[in-house]
């Protein structure tokens, strides 16, 4: 059961122009940075990028949205990327801009086999446009489907030859949410050891949801708010 | 008048021992710093942790430990990290107690519009539609006024509408709101303010009833 890979860009054999993929990381904490920079030096493009983020301009997705890989971005909150803004203000990029919660429980929904949930979340808003509204115990909860992905790439701490995964302090957010729900999933870790050297009991994502794994390297962990007390 | 220093001193008072708390970003993140003595709190962060500790030393600056305006942080003693739809689950689940968030308006049936500016803000709404959506106590803290000086508590949102009749309370620079039934309840006035002042610059339904205290900041 051996799903170690030489690195990046041999775990990014298969994808293709117009997939859709899920990339972990909230803002530039725990986005698989290898995979990222091997995809944006590979020709492929049209695609879908499911990520509650989209970068800065030349770190993480921006790098790939910057050479026009990404024909639509499914997030949350994409500030801090002016090369995004001017793709979508001019309509080459199109853009799903979806509640947190609710970009979390889609990517849940999937990874656990269950096709749609309702959330409250977007109620009354523009969010809920042409979705279906059900009234559960006198409140009304918008429906929202599991996301469909080709491939989901995440980043953790540590994994296994088998491809189970641990990861660390907030770098986890959405990572094994993804890991769960890749039709094909890619993991890169900081450090990767082989089965049986990871206790059991602190696992957070088991290795049947993840096909490929490799240990990156020259991680640079870009941080967006260097913020310290004085 | 109270400056943003201000506005978080009051809302940090509403705070109560064993409180879970998720601090939006701006003014609301102030709040942590003045929590009363004697009582504890545990601060939620969204994407994945509860007990937010200060900022850390230049030392202690860990890249994979920030908060939801991707600053960085440390942890507080019992703390615990946990993935992005468990964080949310525990909002909708309406685990935490209280949230603060800032608004661009807020209308007198308690809608709240804080997310997108047509034409000039599209950032997108990250976590803030589903902690309107599912939170037991918000309360907003922002400007009683825009800029240009127009009234952000209205009859009816102008901007995209982040969540509706969700908003229990809100400090502003000039005063302390209670959003009932009603409309907007004026409850306590920042030192040096008037109500005429607040009459004038609320556009929505606001209700003057009794001698309205000073608040007490300290």
């Amino acid at each position: 059961m051996n799903k170690e890979v030489a690195n990046a860009e041999k775990a990014i054999e298969g994808i293709e122009d117009n997939m859709t993929l899920m990339l972990g990381g909230f803002g530039l904490c725990g986005i698989p940075e290898n995979c990222i920079n091997a995809l944006a030096n590979k020709s492929v493009t049209g695609l879908t990028c499911i990520s509650n983020n989209a970068g800065v301009d030349d770190f993480g997705i921006g790098i790939m949205l910057k050479k026009k890989q990404v024909k639509k971005m499914i997030s949350s909150y994409v500030g801090e990327n002016e090369e995004f803004e001017r793709q979508m203000l001019s309509g080459e990029l199109e853009v799903d801009l979806i509640p947190q919660g609710t970009l979390a429980t889609r990517c849940m929904a999937s990874g656990y086999g269950i096709p749609a949930i309702y959330t409250p979340a977007g109620v009354g808003t523009e969010v809920a446009e042409g979705k279906e509204i059900r009234n559960f115990n006198g409140k009304e909860y918008l429906l929202e489907y599991a996301f469909e992905a080709d491939f989901a790439i995440v980043k953790a701490w540590k994994g296994d030859t088998h491809g189970n995964l641990i990861f660390k302090d907030t770098a986890r957010n959405f990572n094994p949410l993804m890991a769960m729900a890749g039709k094909i999933t890619i993991a890169e870790v900081e450090e990767l050891v082989p089965a049986g050297e990871l206790d059991p009991n602190q696992i957070h994502t088991p290795g049947i949801f993840v096909n490929k794994i490799f240990q990156g390297t020259n991680y640079e962990k870009r941080i967006e708010q260097r913020t310290v007390s004085i | 008048m109270l400056d943003k220093y201000g506005i978080a001193k009051r809302i940090a008072k509403e705070l109560k021992d064993g409180f879970y708390v998720n601090l939006g970003i701006g003014i609301p993140t102030l709040v942590a710093n003045y929590v009363p003595e004697g009582i504890e709190v545990i601060l939620q962060s969204e994407n994945g942790l509860l007990g937010i500790g200060p900022f850390p030393t230049e030392d202690e600056v860990n890249a994979d430990l920030i908060n939801a305006g991707k600053q960085t942080i440390t942890t507080t003693t019992g703390s615990s990290f946990f993935d992005s739809a468990m964080s949310f689950g525990m909002i909708r689940a309406g685990k935490v107690d209280l949230t603060v968030l800032g608004a661009m308006e807020v209308s007198e049936n308690g809608d709240i519009a804080n997310w997108k500016i047509p034409g000039k803000m599209v950032k997108g709404m990250g976590g803030a539609m589903d902690l309107v959506a599912s939170a037991s106590y918000i309360i907003v803290a922002m400007q009683h006024t825009s800029r240009d000086g127009a009234s952000k508590l209205l009859k009816k949102c102008t901007l995209p509408i982040t969540g509706l009749r969700c908003v229990d309370k809100i400090v502003t620079d000039l005063c302390l709101i209670d959003v009932t039934e009603r409309g907007f309840e004026l409850r306590e006035l920042a030192p040096g303010v008037t109500v005429e002042e607040v009459i004038a610059k609320t556009e929505g339904r606001l209700i003057v009833e009794g001698d309205i205290p000073e608040m007490v900041l300290d």
